[in-house]
C-alpha cells in the first residue's frame, strides 16, 4: 500500500509521517504541494507544521494549493485522508471538515503527553483501536481549539463524528475536549495530537500512534 | 488606485482569549470603562480599476474570512 504525505512550505512533521508509515508496513509517497499529482496513492496524510507560516489563519492558504484541491476531489470518492495538527486545520479550510481551530484559550502553546479516549474504532484511520480504549500520544499546538457553532456540535456529537476525546486534561480549551473529529463516511479524520510521534519506544511516549497507520493499511487489505 | 477594505472578527459566540487579555492590560492600566474588546484583521486592498463587488466579497468571504468563526465586512470606496 502506498501512503502520500504531502510537505507545504513550512511543514515540520512529513519525515516522522513517513516514518511512521514505514514503521506500520506501507510504503510513504512523498508529495508536493503545489503539484496537481496524487501519484495513484492509496491514502494521504497530511502533516503538522506551520504551513505558509500560519499566515491568514492556520492551514488557510495550504487549503487553497493545488494538491489539496485535488485531494478534497478524491476525498469525496472515498481516499482516506488523516489530517495532524496543521493537516487538521488544513482540511477543516478546505472544508473537508467540520469546525475550525483557534487560538488555544489559554493563549499559551502546549507540548506535553496527552491520553486521548478513542470515541469511534470504524473509521478507515482507527479501526485497529477498540472503542473506548485510552491512548497517550504528544500533543503541541498553539491553535488548537476546536470550535464549531453548538448546533453543530450537537449534529456531530448525535451522528457520532467525534473519533477522539481528550482526557486527563484539555490542553487548548477545544469544545466538549474535542481532539479529532472525522467525516461523515469515516474516510476523512483529522486530530490536533500526534499520532506519528508516538511509533517507538525510543522516541515517543508510548506506541500507541501507530494504529492510525495500521488501521488505514487493514481498511484497503480488508476492501 | 482604489482601495478596498475588509474587517474580519470573530462572530459573538466564539470566545476570544487575545481580546480578553488586552482587556486584561487595559483593566491593570486603569482603564476599567471598557466593558469588553474584540480582537480582529484589516486587509487594505489596491485594486486595479472599478472594483467588482461580486468578486471582492467572494475574496472576503472565502479567503480572507473563515465564515464557520468569523464575520467580515466589507467597505468599498464611497467617492
Amino acid at each position: 500500500m502506498r501512503i502520500g504525505v504531502i510537505t507545504f512550505p513550512g511543514s515540520l512533521d512529513d519525515v516522522d509521517a513517513a516514518r511512521a508509515v514505514r514503521l506500520a508496513g506501507a510504503e510513504p509517497v512523498p508529495l508536493w504541494h503545489g503539484e496537481h499529482d496524487l501519484k495513484d496513492v492509496d491514502a494521504v496524510v497530511l502533516p503538522g507544521g506551520f504551513s505558509y507560516g500560519d499566515y491568514l489563519r492556520a492551514g488557510a492558504i495550504a487549503a487553497r494549493s493545488p494538491l489539496v484541491q485535488d485531494v478534497v476531489a478524491a476525498a469525496r470518492t472515498g481516499l482516506p485522508v488523516l489530517g495532524i495538527c496543521n493537516g487538521f486545520q488544513v482540511l477543516c479550510e478546505a472544508g473537508l471538515l467540520p469546525g475550525a481551530l483557534t487560538r488555544n484559550s489559554h493563549l499559551h502553546f502546549r507540548n506535553r503527553d496527552q491520553g486521548l479516549l478513542v470515541e469511534r474504532a470504524d473509521t478507515a484511520w482507527t479501526s485497529s483501536y477498540a472503542q473506548g480504549q485510552t491512548i497517550v500520544v504528544p500533543v503541541k499546538n498553539g491553535e488548537g481549539r476546536y470550535v464549531a457553532a453548538d448546533a453543530d456540535l450537537d449534529r456531530l456529537e448525535g451522528e457520532g463524528r467525534v473519533v477522539v476525546r481528550y482526557v486527563g486534561g484539555n490542553p487548548n480549551g477545544s469544545s466538549r475536549d474535542i481532539a479529532g473529529v472525522t467525516s461523515a463516511d469515516g474516510r476523512v479524520v483529522g486530530l490536533m495530537p500526534h499520532p506519528e510521534h508516538a511509533v517507538e519506544e525510543l522516541t515517543g511516549p508510548s506506541t500507541d500512534g501507530l494504529g492510525f497507520f495500521v488501521s488505514v493499511l487493514q481498511s484497503a487489505v480488508a476492501a | 488606485m482604489p482601495v478596498v477594505v475588509v474587517d474580519v472578527v470573530l462572530k459573538q459566540e466564539i470566545s476570544d482569549p487575545q481580546g480578553q487579555a488586552v482587556l486584561g492590560a487595559l483593566g491593570r492600566l486603569g482603564h476599567s470603562g471598557v466593558r469588553s474588546v474584540r480582537q480582529g484583521k484589516h486587509f487594505v486592498l489596491d485594486v486595479e480599476g472599478e472594483p467588482d463587488e461580486a468578486e471582492l466579497r467572494q475574496i472576503a468571504e472565502t479567503l480572507l474570512a473563515n465564515p464557520v468563526i468569523e464575520d467580515v465586512e466589507l467597505h468599498l470606496p464611497t467617492d
